[in-house]
């Protein structure tokens, strides 16, 4: 379970981007954030995975402090963050990449499985280097494979959808079902597509740097696409 | 016999475990040949006046390699050799050379190897070469090599070359004549530490129709190590070149790029990239979220930036 406990943040120009965050996942949930772009939804995650050093408050993890811990140690307790914005390496391959991940020698047939779960086909991009030479949508594809091979308790994805094509968004979604059925994981998604926000068990609205709505689907949704008719919320897509 | 620490650097620097190979070869061990064999498509003839030799490969051979490494273990060597290769029209060979020195005194060692290629018609050459460095003295460790490649019609060529450690100082500088349809890939790869220098040029001339070149550095330089980069195309006419020059600075490491491309018609095509700088912060911190500490990770960088 992981446990965010009144957790702001203010940037180096003074910009409050994180107030006073209460957040409670719970083991083996579902969780999608979203809300306004620029409201605070990336910091969290970052916060989360230890990129970001909270200005106040405490992140518990199974009833450990985590605040103070580094990326590193966050990971090996068993966080895992797919950005936003993949990076690439010049030199590094998708085997690589999947095999640190997974951190364990793996067999390519071993590798190429997450690859084929995102829609790739594994022998056209296991041994392909994670540089320029991928369309970002590749990249994406190849985050989220990464990001399934470290198989741990919590997984955060940020934006898992943008760049990523119709066609492999149906199989997005079974993905992470089937994270969330197999590993029993928690998984916490920021996103603005109602897809995904139809699969959550807990819906929690940020703006403005603050919780504004937070409950199950069935509570949440309806404010967010039928009274707020002008889609407040939805920007949608790539930034 | 082979001491320990020539077969060594043997290892290291030429991939050979195991003397005599099959195939041709040639060791030179402190300015002197330490054993030699051709074979019936591959000849090694020394040069008349010691200074090297003549390696020279019948038209067509096919699948065969040649081993030519150079090593120094002692201190205060300085040893200059010329290999001219002549490789037949057709023939498609493996060469690997490589020079190792193990330097456990006060005094420098210094290898220059001067190495040209005559490249058939319609040849094909694999080149490796790979220099290492090691002892602990304090005498320098200096390998200055030198490639000069003529490349006859439709010809390839491409040369892996790799200086990975101990290297103090070295200059190395390359040249390439293009004929029609030539084409010569150069692939280097450079790790500079501590105080080390290393200079690289090459210069390139498209002089047939349909020539291309391809030149690719990657290197580090980490602590107070200067490395220099060089390079010049020259396109005579409808030719393709291409260079690219990427590097990886580190604590005080200091890295120039001096690229220069001329192209003397109009349909030659020339291009050069040069990107210097840090590790990105995001790449150490992407595989700090797969559970790697930061050395781990920029180690990770680092290996697959020069694999």
């Amino acid at each position: 379970m992981l446990e965010l406990k009144g957790v702001s943040y203010v940037a180096d120009d003074g910009k409050e981007i994180l107030k006073n965050i209460n957040l409670v996942i719970e083991d083996a949930k579902f969780v999608v954030i979203t809300g306004p772009n620029g409201g605070g939804k990336s910091t969290l995650a970052k916060v989360i995975a230890g990129i970001i050093k909270p200005t106040k408050g405490q992140i518990i993890l199974d009833g450990q402090d985590i605040t103070d811990w580094g990326i590193t140690e966050r990971a090996k307790a068993g966080i895992s963050f797919a950005f936003q914005q993949p990076v690439r390496f010049k030199g590094v391959t998708v085997k690589d990449l999947i095999m640190l991940a997974s951190g364990k020698d793996l067999s390519t047939a071993a590798a190429c499985e997450y690859l084929s779960a995102v829609g790739l086909c594994a022998k056209d991009y296991i041994d392909r280097e994670v540089n320029d030479s991928l369309s970002g949508g590749e990249l994406k594809r190849i985050e989220i494979a990464t990001v399934m091979a470290r198989k741990t308790k919590l997984t955060l994805f940020d934006e898992p959808e943008a760049g990523i094509d119709l066609w492999s968004f149906k199989n997005l979604i079974d993905v992470f079902e089937k994270m969330h059925r197999e590993i029993q994981a928690s998984i916490l998604i920021i996103s603005h597509q109602e897809r995904i926000l139809n699969i959550a068990d807990q819906v929690v609205v940020i703006s403005n740097g603050e919780i504004v709505e937070m409950g199950t689907k069935e509570k949440v949704l309806p404010d967010l696409f039928g009274v707020e008719t002008g889609c407040r919320y939805f920007q949608g897509g790539d930034k | 016999m082979l001491d320990g620490i020539v077969k060594k650097l043997l290892a290291e620097v030429a991939d050979m475990v195991d003397i005599p190979l099959n195939g041709a070869f040639n060791i030179r061990a402190n300015g002197e040949s330490q054993g030699r064999n051709s074979t019936e498509n591959i000849q090694i003839v020394p040069k008349e006046n010691g200074s090297g030799i003549d390696i020279y490969i019948k038209p067509f051979t096919k699948d065969e390699n040649v081993h030519i490494p150079a090593l120094i273990t002692e201190e205060g060597v300085h040893d200059v050799v010329y290999n001219d290769f002549h490789i037949g029209e057709g023939a498609d060979v493996t060469i690997v050379a490589g020079c190792g020195i193990h330097n456990c005194g006060n005094a420098e060692s210094l290898h220059e190897g001067i190495h040209s290629f005559f490249v058939g018609k319609n040849a094909k050459v694999k080149y490796v070469e790979k220099h290492v460095g090691e002892g602990d003295g304090n005498g320098k460790r200096i390998i200055n090599p030198q490639t000069h490649i003529v490349a006859e019609e439709n010809s390839y060529l491409e040369m892996d070359t790799v200086q990975l450690k101990g290297v103090d100082s070295t200059n190395r500088i390359s040249s390439a004549k293009l004929a029609e349809g030539a084409t010569v890939v150069i692939k280097e790869k450079i790790m500079t530490h501590g105080e080390q220098y290393a200079e690289t040029s090459f210069d390139v001339e498209l002089e047939g129709a349909g020539s291309s070149a391809k030149l690719i550095s990657r290197s580090v330089a980490r602590d107070r190590s200067r490395q220099l980069f060089r390079s010049k195309i020259i396109g005579n006419t409808e030719c393709y070149g291409h260079s690219e020059c990427d590097a990886i600075i580190m604590d005080e490491g200091v890295v120039a790029a001096e690229p220069e491309i001329v192209a003397n018609d109009v349909d030659a095509t020339l291009i050069h990239e040069a990107a210097i700088g840090k590790i990105a912060g995001e790449q150490l911190v992407k595989l700090m979220t797969l559970g790697l500490t930061e050395k781990e990770a920029e180690a990770q960088i680092i290996n697959g930036f020069l694999k």
